[in-house]
């Protein structure tokens, strides 16, 4: 099979899941009332039905939804291993007068690695879903999982970031972009018992959508400067310096929205009420991936623009200290794990900013094994506990172990403790800042030296919540007596324990030159390709700081292992649950502003607009009456103006008869 | 007689017997069932149009910017000069195809469901004299006959809002409509006095009403031009609608029954963008070029003030109608560019909104007919009840925020870079205001969804039937797969458009 079918099928065989897994019949809920009301044979009988129907439709979603995944793993794989350099091949989609949009791939090394990825944790969420959603014997009538609509949509999503990854045209990389996007939507709404899922799924939307305004533009002035929204044509066109940091800036917006930077970050923390699974799926491989793959992908166009990469290192820096505060002080363990991405992906786009896309993407694919594992080792530790709250956590030590060590390999991982995957990986983001603060790097040194110390300071803090997030879930006494914790079933407990392989041991793939390779295809033609790998004395700095932030959280625990080890932070500790009270500012300056403009706008539409029309229609028909009222004149009156008439007309005959 | 210009005679006169046929068959089933045979066949002569079109080695060495695939020139009225002259190409073709379809699902749910007020017999009736005015809008090639058309379509409308309209046969309810229908015809009259006025500016300037001939503007003089432009920019400004003169659509949408809002929407607003790309930018390119920057400002306004008033709009089906004013303005923003690729755009969007909105309108009066009422604030928790109903109320409104890979992407998306491509300060500063109304369309279709899908069920959500009326299904099937195909595969709407397209915007050069 040749190499670009088998890019062209990559998102084509979860889209195709997809679409049939819509089509799925599903049995509405049945109300409380509903029940009541239905009495006799004929009723129990029909709903007995209505239940059988729907495990049937249940068991194919299952099918369908896994199919889809494992094919397209299946594929990325084999792309993986048979693609031997960049391959291209596209065909005209649409031609818009002079500007061609095509239909085409562009794969390329990173582009397999990172699809790998991507169905590889698509697999994992399938499969974990399968246990996660489902009525357990102690749930409530009101629980209803809807599982095909769920299942199909996490299919669509899995094709739309594969399409993000494959594409070879900025129009099609947009579709895959807000495909993703409605998706997300869809499932972030998901959970219906959850009050504020709606709202958080409008707002995910809502501000990603915001940042896509600037990715349209972006993408608009780059197709339009080439005549063509094909990437290699793109890439290959001479663009002006104007347009180049223009288009630059706007994608950037696409980008923070998509990838959760400051100040379009806050939708991802509210996005925290969707289904576990599923937050696993938007903060690992897809969605918050997808605009830190986008820039790798246009990366020439970034590494001519310093202005453009400056500013990409302010919004990494700023992003990545404030997710790790944020995520120091926060009592739902989902959300310290929200936080933790926001941080994690500045380190991303910190890269980027100092120009190194390998190292990006390295991070970006460890972080995907090791944030999809604390992610469905968190969901495991909710579905035993019945609850997301740390306060109520606690000693899950011994009841969980499986989940225990998955997760410290995890959080391990994360923080950075050699030779988790995330030490190395992190270390190349380090080193490559490291290399920029000596000058030699497309961006500007003082953005190199931003983001070598932000990154060193985001070091302790990410140990320092890592720890606090360990010892308060499965450390101490247990909080809540009447739970009895167990280990997850097996469909929710093997994805987590394959997770854990790469987790702990991607970061050695950088030592291996067939790995690096491909990764390194990214920056390809790049003059010096950087190294990925780094070991030397600088190593000792992030891991003293490392040390020195599990050390603080020890020592706080060890004072009082009932107590919150975020109570050291003292008056800050607010601030920093509520991060800085940005969800607060955007709800003041755009909101409601934006609510109250619609209000007055609609009113003067009502008012002024529409009541000029009517008012016009109005004063016609006064008119009309008065004229009418005129006529309708006594005899005397109207025999006196008749006569006048009359004479008007008799007296303008003479005078025109007199002048010609 | 070719078998294409049987096949253009075909596409008005089987819609004009049907309707007579409905009028004479007594019995009211029978007369709906004909009506809808009568519609169907309408739109596989209308599909067939394409299957065998001309090429254009006819035309000589300087070929006219207008070259119909089929077309028939007949004369009409000797003795004024008057001609029926018919004709088909790519930019008319997509739209013809629309209305056929669009009047088909129209007659087909007609079928299972009349509005209250009337007969269905008489409904069926009214809705193919509209087609016949539309249809005839989109094919003619004589200004005049072009403009009779364009007249035949309103007081059928009105009768349909009037008589089948509004919910409720309370006086309140009764004069509502009543008050909507007179709006309608009024406020639309009003633009074709407009119209009537340019085309005989035109006509007695240049001497002849053909299209074809005229398609250039060669034989206008700059300020014939200039003065023909911005009568019929008015005209069908009113018509499409432009900001500020859409007034009247949002009372006629949310009085009219799901029929005449679903044509309403779907194509009648067309007949005013496709005027604005045939007649206005065609027949007056110089007047064109001087009040594009114009149009361009009230375009954006419209996206920008239609989606904001969106933003607080309480009704479902008036939400709709001004959704309309806002797409619509991508669309006029489209033809002001008066670039291939904004017309293109434009066109795109027009056969988009017409599947989308359309559908959106389906909905609404399925929900409305259902629970007896629109108010955003009574509905809630649809998913619950009705999951089906939702979910392609979802889809409808995922479409309608131009999501890409769906039809109403393309026009939108491309009516910005359109605007992009026109460079300047000027038209990057609208195409940023438009994005920016592309932003507040999620917002408030998202809003929508949000109300009327999510939460509890509402009091009147409770009892509801989920299933779906085989006719419902039917009449929407169509249109959703529409909607996912063109945003696949805009080859659909766009391959026939392109020459043509490039044509007109050579002689606007």
């Amino acid at each position: 099979m040749s190499t670009a079918l088998l890019g062209a099928l990559l998102p084509a065989v979860p889209l195709a899941a997809g679409l049939v897994g819509l089509l799925l019949p599903l049995a509405p809920r049945r109300s409380a009332t509903d029940q009541a009301a239905t009495t006799g044979q004929a009723a129990v009988t029909d709903q007995t039905a209505a239940i059988e129907q729907e495990s049937v439709a249940r068991r194919v979603a299952i099918g369908l939804g896994v199919a889809g995944a494992a094919g397209a793993l299946a594929l990325a794989v084999a792309l993986l291993v048979t693609l031997d350099g960049p391959a291209e091949a596209s065909t005209t989609w649409i031609r818009f007068g002079g500007l061609t949009v095509t239909l085409g791939v562009r794969l390329d090394g990173a582009a397999a690695l990172v699809a790998v990825a991507v169905a590889a944790v698509a697999l994992a969420v399938q499969v974990y879903s399968i246990g996660y959603l489902k009525r357990g014997p102690h749930d409530d009538v009101d629980v209803d999982h809807r599982y095909p609509p769920y299942a199909a949509q996490v299919s669509l999503f899995t094709a739309a970031m594969l399409l993000v990854v494959v594409s070879g045209d900025l129009i099609m990389l947009l579709v895959g972009w807000e495909v993703m996007g409605i998706c997300s939507y869809l499932l972030i709404a998901h959970d219906r018992r959850l009050p504020e899922a709606p709202a958080a799924a409008m707002k995910a939307f809502l501000v990603t959508r915001v940042g896509d305004v600037g990715f349209l533009l972006g993408i608009a002035l780059l197709g339009v400067s080439a005549g063509s929204f094909r990437i290699a044509d793109v890439l290959a066109h001479d663009h002006g310096t104007t347009t180049l940091t223009a288009a630059g800036l706007l994608l950037l917006a696409g980008v923070a929205g998509k990838s959760a930077q400051f100040p379009l970050h806050t939708w991802l923390p509210d996005a925290m009420a969707g289904p576990t699974p599923i937050s696993a799926l938007i903060h690992a491989a897809t969605m918050v991936a997808a605009g830190v793959y986008a820039v790798t992908r246009l990366w020439p166009l970034f590494a001519a623009t310093p202005t453009v990469l400056a500013v990409l290192g302010v919004m990494a820096s700023v992003t990545l200290l404030l997710g790790a505060l944020a995520a120091t002080a926060q009592d739902d363990i989902k959300r310290v794990l929200a936080w933790s991405t926001v941080s994690q992906i500045g380190y991303m786009t910190g890269a980027l900013a100092v120009g190194s896309p390998p190292a990006a993407l390295f991070h970006l694919l460890t972080h995907a094994a090791f944030k999809a594992l604390l992610f469905l080792a968190a969901g495991a530790v909710i579905h035993a506990v019945g609850t997301t709250l740390m306060s109520r956590m606690g000693g899950l030590r011994h009841r969980m172990p499986v989940t225990f060590w998955c997760t410290v390999i995890g959080l391990g991982a994360l923080a950075g403790v050699p030779p988790l995957s995330g030490f190395w990986s992190k270390e190349g983001v380090l080193a490559a800042a490291e290399d920029a603060l000596l000058g030699d790097g497309p961006a500007p040194a003082w953005v190199g030296w931003l983001v070598f110390l932000t990154g060193l300071v985001g070091v302790a803090i990410t140990a320092w919540y890592a720890t606090r997030l360990l010892l308060r879930t499965f450390f101490g006494a247990a909080r809540d007596p009447l739970a009895t914790p167990h280990d997850p079933p097996v469909p929710l407990r093997w994805p987590v324990l394959l997770l854990a392989v790469p987790a702990a041991l991607l970061g050695l793939a950088g030592f291996w030159p067939w790995f690096t390779d491909r990764l390194l295809s990214s920056a390809a033609g790049d003059p010096g390709a950087p190294r990925l790998m780094h070991v030397g004395p600088l190593v000792l700095l992030p891991l003293a700081l490392l040390l020195l932030g599990v050390g603080l959280a020890w020592a706080g625990w060890r004072r009082d292992t009932a107590a919150d080890p975020a109570d050291a932070l003292g008056p800050l500790r607010p601030v920093f649950a509520r991060a800085f009270r940005l969800d607060d500012v955007q709800h003041a300056l755009v909101v409601r502003p934006m609510a109250a403009l619609g209000r007055t706008v609609r009113a003067v539409d009502e008012r002024v607009v529409d009541g000029a029309a009517t008012g016009t229609g109005r004063g016609a028909r006064a008119l009309g009456g008065g004229l009418g009222t005129l006529h309708r004149a006594a005899l005397p009156r109207a025999a006196a103006a008749l006569l006048a008439g009359v004479l008007l007309i008799g007296l303008a005959t003479a005078l025109i008869g007199a002048t010609s | 007689m070719s078998l294409g210009q049987f096949l253009l005679v075909a596409v008005l006169a089987v819609p004009a017997l049907g309707a007579l046929a409905v009028a004479a068959v007594p019995r009211d089933r029978a007369a709906r069932v004909v009506g809808t045979v009568a519609a169907a066949l309408t739109l596989v002569a209308a599909l067939a149009l394409f299957a065998n079109r001309g090429g254009w080695s006819v035309y000589g060495p300087t070929p006219p910017a207008v070259r119909p695939w089929h077309s028939l020139d007949l004369p009409w009225v000797p003795g004024l000069d008057l001609r029926f002259h018919l004709g088909v190409d790519g930019i008319s073709w997509p739209l013809v195809v629309l209305t056929a379809l669009l009047t088909l699902l129209c007659c087909g749910y007609s079928l299972w469901r009349v509005p209250a007020g009337g007969s269905g017999r008489a409904l069926v009736a009214l809705l193919l004299v509209v087609e016949v005015g539309i249809l005839g809008t989109f094919l003619a090639l004589d200004l005049v006959l072009f403009f009779l058309f364009f007249e035949v379509v309103l007081l059928p409308m009105y009768a349909i809002i009037v008589g089948w309209g509004g919910d409720g046969t309370d006086a309140a309810a009764v004069e509502a409509r009543r008050r909507a229908g007179r709006k309608f015809a009024l406020y639309t009259l009003f633009g074709s006095v407009l119209l009537l006025v340019g085309v005989y500016v035109v006509v007695a300037a240049a001497g002849t009403a053909d299209i074809v001939a005229l398609t250039g503007g060669s034989q206008l003089s700059r300020h014939t031009q200039l003065a023909a432009f911005v009568l019929l920019a008015l005209a069908f400004a009113v018509k499409s609608p432009l900001w500020p003169l859409h007034s009247w659509l949002p009372d006629a949408h949310t009085q009219a029954p799901t029929v005449g809002s679903v044509l309403l929407a779907g194509v009648l607003l067309k007949m005013g963008t496709y005027g604005l790309i045939r007649v206005a930018v065609g027949v007056a390119p110089s007047g064109a070029r001087w009040a594009a920057p114009v149009l361009g400002v009230l375009a954006v306004a419209a996206i920008l003030i239609g989606s904001l008033v969106c933003l607080a709009q309480t009704e479902l089906k008036r939400l709709i109608a001004y959704s309309s004013v806002g797409h619509m303005g991508f669309v006029l923003l489209g033809i002001a560019t008066l670039t291939a690729t904004g017309i293109q755009a434009a066109l795109i969007g027009n056969v988009a909104h017409g599947i989308i909105t359309g559908l959106l309108f389906f909905l609404a009066g399925a929900i409305k007919d259902r629970t007896h009422t629109g108010e955003l604030g009574e509905l809630s928790g649809l998913r619950e009840t009705a999951p089906r109903l939702s979910g392609l109320l979802a889809f409808a409104a995922i479409a309608s925020l131009a999501l890409p890979g769906l039809a109403g992407f393309w026009g939108e998306a491309f009516a910005v870079v359109a605007a992009v491509e026109s460079g300047g300060p000027f038209w990057i500063t609208l195409a940023v205001l438009a994005a920016f109304g592309g932003a507040l369309t999620a917002a408030y279709l998202l809003r929508l969804l949000r109300r009327v899908t999510h939460g509890r069920p509402s009091r009147v959500l409770v009892g509801l039937r989920p299933g779906l009326a085989g006719a419902e299904l039917a009449a929407w099937t169509p249109l959703v797969l529409l909607a996912l195909a063109v945003g696949l595969a805009p080859t659909l709407v766009l391959g026939v458009a392109e020459a043509p397209v490039h044509a007109l915007v050579e002689v606007l050069r």
